[in-house]
């Protein structure tokens, strides 16, 4: 449902002019705390949020989907009894444990930051959207319970109940993401809740934590969990595999995971189509700013690469009525362009629209490599042979966390200027503390340390002799 | 008793449990600085290791269910508070991540790197819960306004009150890592560790209980308010604090580890509650009631019906995994004594 005048949730009053109803209730929202302060630093401080945020959606990745995949390995021993699958399954573990570690850390760090740097956003419309989060405290609780039981639990545990000790873990995940999710999917389309004279009243928690926008954002969080996790564990045994190790331990370890991100990469590019119909639908502003449409169009035109400038896309490749087709299934259909809304509600479009395509180009990448895979298995019940096919597997992960952070960058640039849409601004949401800046260079600095630690014992963890495979 | 009471009490609950629980986590981190070299540290600190390893994650989500509680029923509070100490909070953070990957690292890391691992973690253990103390003496000695970034930066917290709920947030952590760990040490066997921490608990449990009781004259000078408040209405739960602590002393004397856990766990509880039970109806004192506070009744009912059934689903989940851990089923096996072969199994 689109956040105009005839918003069932009777939130906005019937209007001609939606835009500028909602530019007056914008200002009327930004008031628990006493309305807007004075903040110099605003970039930082949106910097130092998506660096968190950045940082830490890579970690959820595996806490979502690396379970799964060591539990696969499990459950293909407990149906083999081939201990070679049980030593993946444990190694993996490890590794599963000490990232779901660094997860925990750079997820708190990110509930700090939501009250240090956007106070109004949180005591203007925490009770609003914060009931999710408390639901995401339970997810994180089990979690965090049954990760560690699980690893702490192999040859302690009989092996099925360690089994079932693992299952919590990716249940907890997937309704984790969901919960947090909900959250940004309600900050891009805010319901359940009324605004009487700016203020927050007659709150529908249940309505605000399923709002229209959390199932396609959540469904293609999940599915770009499993292609972070699925391709960057197979890209360690690809890189084995063109070291010469060809063993059968280096392809089994290659084929569980790869299996699972080739079987989702295809799915995720349909996901991905009905994000973008939805946020057409949602946020037209967004679809224009990925798009660089500048004017409202009758069959517009989709427009590939380029770079937009002055109202129109320089250098760009035209193919007409595509935009109209993809977002409304419809070759003549309106698509909304910037100019409906004033300049200073329109979010960078090079930023977004680049981010966008960078998404797409790679997300493209990976479904075509998921296919090569997929059909070689299928045509000779076997991985590919060739070495191009290995290098690109090694690509394929740090590529799809590429993807990752684009696909988020597009989404949350793509909401500028606005915190909570078309109700509040970043800068009506931001701290009126100062050192913004120093807070940003340390965090930038003990995350760059972070970064190359994991990585380092990573790389420690995967170094380490087999254990034997008996 | 209304909704929005319910809620501050989730919060006391959540903040409870963190400070025995998580709080005995950051606490261990003082002893490995003080557990010494050679085969008997690298005992206690193969313990200490053990004793964290499988709990410290679940322990220290305690304190992302104060925080999302927080902001979604009392989300002006929550503002107000994060904004005005952003600066504690902020070094809090820093100290979180430094101390969770430090420990996660440390098994995986080489053995060159453990030592600067190990420094880290030392330091971060105990600036850590020094600023979350000290963000909550800010509150409690009703520092913090009502408004974005409204209060004193860095008054609000660096100052006599601010310290001292810091300090005391550091040191029932040592004291409780103390008495654990020797219930922990006993358990897997190790009687000379068992015997090293009762010695350390019962130093660190007089250097806390001196703390706590000169603390209040301090807060008599600095914090009235407070002062006022734990020595009228919050009188008893302090007297109750007392009592646990001297109980938690003669335990640790008669080497009744299992009950002396209990007590010196019961002992910080108490000091908390005595807190929280002489500000009501305050959340900021002088500032914002509870009830003024408080979000929307469909939100508190939410949250409340949502932790009754998570709480429910967390109640099984941690107890499965307490079992396990104080049955001893997920413990490592410690490096030998220096004057024995392998520790009794």
């Amino acid at each position: 449902m689109p956040p105009s005048g005839d918003d069932p949730s009777g939130r906005l009053p019937l209007s001609a002019d939606p835009t500028a109803v909602l530019s007056s209730l914008a200002l009327q929202a930004g008031g628990a705390l006493g309305g807007p302060v004075e903040q110099e630093h605003l970039f930082q401080a949106r910097q130092l949020q998506a660096l968190s945020l950045g940082w830490h959606i890579v970690i959820v990745c595996f806490g979502v989907a690396f379970p799964v995949i060591v539990l696969v390995a499990e459950g293909l021993w407990l149906r083999t009894r081939d201990p070679l699958y049980r030593e993946l399954a444990r190694r993996w573990s490890r590794a599963m444990l000490v990232l779901f570690a660094v997860g925990v850390v750079s997820g708190t760090i990110l509930s700090f930051e939501l009250g240090m740097l956007w106070p109004e956003f949180m005591a203007t419309f925490g009770e609003v959207f914060g009931f999710a989060f408390a639901l995401e405290g339970f997810a994180f609780f089990v979690e965090a319970i049954f990760v560690v039981i699980y690893v702490y639990g192999w040859d302690r545990l009989s092996p099925r109940l360690h089994f079932l000790t693992g299952l919590p873990i990716p249940v907890a995940g997937v309704a984790g993401s969901l919960f947090v999710i909900s959250v940004n999917g309600w900050m891009n389309h805010p319901v359940g809740f009324d605004l009487v004279d700016g203020r927050v009243t007659n709150v529908r928690p249940l309505e605000a934590l399923f709002n229209t926008h959390v199932w396609h954002e959540v469904v293609h969080m999940q599915l770009a969990a499993y292609l972070v996790a699925g391709f960057a564990v197979a890209g360690v045994y690809a890189w084995a595999w063109l070291r010469g190790r060809r063993d059968r331990y280096h392809a089994v370890g290659f084929a569980i995971p790869f299996t699972i991100a080739a079987l989702v990469a295809p799915v995720q590019l349909m996901v991905g189509d009905w994000a973008a119909r939805s946020v057409a639908e949602n946020q037209p502003t967004k679809l224009a700013a990925i798009e660089g449409l500048a004017e409202t169009t009758d069959g517009a035109p989709l427009t590939l690469f380029g770079w937009y400038r002055d109202g129109e896309v320089v250098g760009g490749l035209k193919i007409p009525r595509a935009l109209s087709i993809l977002a409304h299934h419809d070759p003549s259909a309106r698509v909304q362009g910037l100019d409906a809304v004033p300049p200073d509600e329109r979010p960078p479009v090079n930023v977004v629209r680049v981010a966008f395509q960078v998404m797409v180009a790679i997300g493209t990448g990976l479904a075509l490599l998921a296919a090569i895979y997929l059909l070689a298995w299928w045509r000779r019940r076997g991985p590919p042979s060739s070495p191009w096919f290995y290098r690109a597997a090694v690509l394929a992960g740090p590529a799809s966390i590429v993807a990752l952070e684009a696909g988020w960058i597009t989404t949350e640039v793509g909401r500028q200027p606005w915190i909570v849409y078309e109700l509040m601004r970043v800068d009506q949401a931001v701290t009126g503390a100062s050192g913004v800046p120093v807070g940003y260079g340390v965090v930038a600095g003990v995350y760059a340390l972070l970064t190359l630690a994991t990585v380092a014992v990573l790389i420690r963890m995967a170094r380490l002799p087999r254990e034997g495979a008996g | 008793m209304t909704l929005a009471d319910l809620c501050a009490i989730l919060i006391v609950l959540g903040l409870t449990a963190y400070a025995v629980l998580a709080g005995a986590d950051f606490g261990a981190g003082f002893w490995e600085l003080g557990a010494g070299r050679g085969p008997t540290g690298r005992r206690a600190r193969a313990l200490i290791e053990s004793a964290m390893g499988p709990v410290w994650e679940a322990n220290h989500v305690w304190l992302i269910f104060v925080l999302v509680v927080f902001w979604t029923c009392f989300p002006v509070a929550f503002g107000s508070v994060a904004s005005t100490l952003a600066v504690p909070l902020f070094l809090a953070a820093v100290g979180i991540i430094f101390r969770g990957s430090t420990f996660a690292f440390r098994g995986a890391g080489g053995p060159r790197a453990r030592p600067l691992l190990g420094a880290l973690f030392v330091a971060s253990s105990l600036l850590t819960p020094f600023f979350l103390g000290a963000a909550v003496g800010a509150v409690a000695a009703g520092r913090v306004p009502v408004g974005n970034a409204a209060g004193d930066p860095i008054g609000s917290w660096w100052n006599p009150t601010g310290a001292l709920v810091g300090a005391l947030a550091v040191l029932t952590g040592v004291y409780l890592a103390a008495v654990y760990l020797a219930a922990d040490a006993r358990r897997a066997g190790a009687t000379d560790l068992a015997e090293a921490f009762r010695r350390r608990a019962l130093i660190a449990g007089a250097v806390t209980g001196a703390l706590a009781m000169g603390g209040l004259l301090v807060l008599r000078d600095d914090s009235r308010h407070l002062y006022d408040g734990l020595t009228g209405d919050g009188l008893p739960l302090v007297v109750l604090s007392a009592v646990a602590g001297v109980a938690t002393m003669t335990l640790l004397w008669r080497r009744a580890y299992g009950p002396a856990r209990a007590a010196a766990a019961a002992a910080v509880a108490a000091v908390i509650w005595g807190w929280a039970w002489s500000q009501r109806p305050d959340l900021l004192p002088g500032e914002l009631t509870i009830g003024d506070a408080a979000a929307g009744r469909p939100t508190l009912v939410a949250v409340l019906v949502g932790a009754l059934v998570g709480g429910a689903i967390v109640a099984a989940s941690l107890a499965f995994l307490f079992r396990l851990v104080l049955s001893g089923r997920l413990d490592k096996e410690l490096p030998p004594r220096a004057d024995a072969g392998s520790p009794v199994p």
